[in-house]
């Protein structure tokens, strides 16, 4: 008789198995896989010196900005595909409005997060009220405040040079706004918007982890059904959830402003799928109902060393793109659950 | 004297990360028989299936088809072998036809086309004998999500079939089916035996596993207990050899002290959705009036479609603009204007479906408890996670949610674990009024029992409970009066003194002899 009864081994250790469940240890490995990447092509100790780091971050804060939105979005279920243009449309609106017609800068700030909290809401109620496929509604939004961002700018750049009668360009005063926010701190080891981009993730966590409405989102996400007829209003979740994220955008548009010192009607295409790769890879899922804050920090990390990394080894920007393709794909199987 | 046996499963076992789900079980199949698995959920019934249908594909132990050894790696190798699955949920694609559907994954070709071109006439004739065969008088060509669910099953069966299929595994089929579409499934079956098809027969009804069951094997905690002949095992003795311990009474027996009145509905209508106003059939509950005193447990019994889901769905709110009638609870009027509004009155309401519309997964066992009622554990809109836990606590230790911390998913408890979390969530919400649609669906014995325990215990406590259960016994066993629903209305009213499953059957096919 052939020995059949034998059970047949399972493969690899369930120990291991185990450890890689944990969703952060998943989302730090990606992390850390890049930070070693990092300390092996170090490009002569340029990775070593803490300037390295504070640029990294920098960089990264204007889209981690918009990726703490998308978050929201996405633990709903959704997406938002009109954050990068809400964007640009508002660091140019914040550049007419301090540069051009001389608004308070906080003002302005005010203003701006109200057209993009308007934003978000617009998208966000046509989701909620008419059911509306949350990919097309902000696909939408997207070509509609793009086209708003180029029509108050007339199509160009808004910037501190002004067309004098004369045909000769004077430049107005940047206000103080600008210097302060596009400033570093701690003895210069850290930019201002790092700090605001911080603050936004803390915001979130605040609200996923500790506030009611952060749990309703999460509701909505995994079970809409189950999480209406269990009294949560589930429509002005989503508005809230798009509201939020347009306000994120908001912030980045003017932090975008700030440091280009003009309102590029151009700026942020294509940043809303950096943010969603951001968001993906830190581990929260585009199916919704899961996912934390954290992860996306780690996300963005992942992604901002990555780039960095690439280019402190003067790789080629096709050769970066390749190169980030491969690893967003990498990342994100590393992140699936092994079943 | 017996016929050469079809099928044999020889000491099978099975874990799951070094927990023994299947220890030691064996079965064979005949020719031409239905051969009913039972046990509790849990018990491995799905496992030994799976195992069956080579789903699972590392397990202890052999399995043999007509004498010869049988290794399966794949459903698909399952198929060929003329094995079939039939699963609870259903694998059809709702959007292509029934021919599609049937030979999915196995067209027929035309011949030199190198297997490319779907030989559409020849389909067409097969799926069209095979339906034939099972009763099934639909054209083939809609999408097959358009057909009620039973006609979907029986194309699910065609579908086994068109691989010339010799066992079907049948799990719960008649959960989604209503009387008459039960007896038709019964009348295929029945069919299917005279070809000597061999059937594994999954049902946690009793009254099918006598119905249509020649032999029963009962599994309890993965292992075999005992297997007999149907017309050999008296129904104490199955329920003893399932759950281990003698029931003496299924149902709790009480006396009712009905306080005042809790809820009463007038004229109460449910218009179908997206019906135009113009169309016959407009409306899915049509001029309902009923009361519910504190301390009653109101039966509403109907077959599927016949409105009384749809009658508790409207009185909670589910689709408040769908709704026309009055409302009034403990004599005030009451509007329906949607979930939240209804909770704040005081409604509570278990959906039939507890995956899709009762549970939500991926979130812990306490987050599930605390939703409907998440005000009273976050002032100001921030969440207290140490009361929610206590809330958690008392309500799990108050049912006896068993087999998991608060703080673990809801997706690892078993079946009737996850309906006491639901149940728990809306007993949180403090409801004067429990509607209550098939709480104890899918779920085993020994929770049923629980179930029927913490609903005498609510009534006691002064709720009111309008309760639907499409097992008959069920109802009449805990309804004090029992409401027959049949095209959206009231067709009889029973006492639960004169309630017979005969009359209620009766009535709820639209035999209004009783009024």
């Amino acid at each position: 008789m052939v020995k059949l009864n034998e059970p047949v081994a399972r493969p690899g250790p369930v120990a291991r198995d185990n450890l890689l469940r944990t969703p952060w240890i998943r989302a730090l490995s990606a992390l850390l896989f890049v930070f070693l990447l990092g300390l092996i092509f170090n490009a002569d100790g340029a990775f070593f010196q803490w300037g390295t780091h504070r640029d990294m971050l920098r960089q990264i804060s204007v889209i981690g900005i918009l990726a703490c939105g998308m978050t929201l979005v996405i633990i709903t279920a959704g997406i938002d595909l009109g954050v990068g243009s809400v964007l640009g449309l508002n660091a140019v609106l914040f550049a007419l409005l301090c540069l051009r017609l001389g608004w308070p800068p906080l003002l302005a700030a005010g203003a701006c997060l109200l057209v993009g909290v308007s934003c978000g809401a617009l998208a966000g109620s046509v989701i909620a009220r008419f059911n509306m496929q949350p990919f097309i509604a902000t696909l939408a939004t997207m070509v509609f405040a793009r086209g708003l961002a180029k029509s108050i700018s007339g199509g160009e750049k808004v910037s501190r040079a002004v067309l004098q009668p004369d045909g000769s360009y004077g430049y107005v005063d940047l206000p103080q706004f600008f210097q302060r926010i596009d400033y570093r701190v701690f003895g210069g080891n850290l930019a201002v918007v790092t700090l605001i981009f911080l603050a936004c993730i803390v915001i979130c966590w605040v609200l996923l982890a500790k506030l009611r409405w952060g749990r309703y989102l999460y509701a909505v996400g995994a079970n809409e059904e189950a999480a209406r007829l269990s009294g949560v209003p589930t429509r002005l979740v989503k508005l809230l959830a798009y509201g939020l994220s347009g306000a994120f955008a908001a912030v980045a548009g003017i932090c975008q402003a700030v440091q280009e010192q003009q309102g590029d009607p151009e700026a942020g295409a294509t940043y809303e799928l950096s943010a969603i790769a951001m968001v993906v890879i830190g581990g929260t899922s585009l199916t919704g109902g899961r996912g934390q804050i954290g992860f996306t920090l780690l996300g963005t990390l992942t992604i901002g060393y990555l780039e960095k990394i690439l280019s402190i080894n003067a790789v080629s920007e096709a050769g970066r793109l390749i190169l980030t393709g491969i690893i967003i794909v990498v990342a994100v199987l590393l992140q699936r659950k092994n079943e | 004297m017996a016929p050469a046996m079809l099928l044999s499963m020889r000491h099978i076992g099975k874990s799951f990360s070094g927990i023994p789900v299947l220890q030691d079980v064996s079965l064979d199949l005949n020719p031409g028989e239905v051969h009913v698995l039972a046990g509790e959920n849990g018990a491995g019934k799905t496992t030994l299936i799976k195992i069956l249908a080579g789903v699972h594909r590392d397990y202890q132990g052999i399995m043999e088809l007509e004498g010869r050894e049988l290794r399966l790696h794949s459903p698909h190798d399952a198929a060929k072998e003329g094995i079939s699955a039939i699963h609870q949920e259903m694998s059809l694609v709702g959007s292509l036809s029934a021919i599609d559907n049937i030979f999915l994954g196995r067209e027929l070709t035309t011949r030199f086309s190198a297997g490319l071109l779907i030989d559409c006439a020849r389909q067409r004739r097969r799926a069209a004998e095979l339906c034939s065969m099972l009763g099934l008088d639909i054209d083939l060509r809609r999408p097959v999500d358009e057909h009620a669910i039973s006609v979907r099953y029986r194309i699910e069966i065609a579908k086994a079939l068109a691989c010339s299929a010799r066992i079907l595994i049948m799990d719960e089929p008649t959960g989604a089916l209503s009387g008459p579409e039960v007896d038709m499934l019964f009348e295929v079956i029945s069919q299917l035996k005279q070809r000597g098809c061999a059937m594994v027969y999954i049902t946690h009804r009793m009254e099918e596993i006598y119905r249509i069951g020649d032999r029963i094997t009962v599994l309890r905690d993965g292992r075999r207990i005992g297997t007999a002949l149907a017309s050999g095992l008296p129904e104490a003795e199955l329920i003893r050899w399932m759950i281990g311990r003698e029931i003496a009474t299924r149902f709790p027996t009480r006396r009712i002290e009905t306080g005042r009145e809790r809820l009463r509905v007038e004229n109460f209508s449910v218009a179908r959705p997206g019906a135009a106003p113009a169309q016959g059939a407009r409306w899915l509950v049509q001029d309902v009036s009923f009361s519910v005193r504190a301390g009653e447990v109101l039966g509403l019994a109907g077959l599927q479609g016949s409105g009384n889901s749809a009658l508790l769905a409207g009185l909670f709110g589910a689709c408040p603009n769908a709704v026309t009638g009055k409302a009034f609870l403990d004599g005030r009027p009451f509007q329906v204007r949607g979930p939240r509004n209804s909770i704040q009155h005081r409604l509570a309401y278990l959906t039939n479906d507890r995956k899709a519309s009762g549970l939500i997964h991926g979130m812990s066992i306490a987050r599930n408890i605390s939703l409907a009622s998440l005000q009273a554990v976050s002032p100001w809109g921030v969440l207290r996670e140490q009361a929610e836990m206590e809330m958690a606590d008392r309500q799990m230790q108050s049912l006896a949610v068993r087999g998991a911390a608060p703080t673990q998913e809801v997706r690892i408890l078993s079946g009737g674990n996850q309906q006491k979390v639901l149940l728990a969530k809306w007993i949180e919400t403090r409801p004067a009024v429990l509607l209550l649609d098939e709480p104890t669906r899918g779920i085993d014995v020994g929770a049923k029992q629980e179930i029927y325990g913490l609903m005498q215990k609510w009534v006691a406590a002064g709720m009111a409970i309008v309760l639907i259960a499409s097992e008959l016994q069920e109802l009449i066993g805990l309804a004090d009066r029992i409401l027959v629903m049949h095209r959206g209305r009231v067709s009889a009213v029973f006492s639960r003194e004169e309630a017979t499953r005969e009359k209620i059957l009766r009535a709820a096919m639209g035999d209004s002899w009783s009024n």
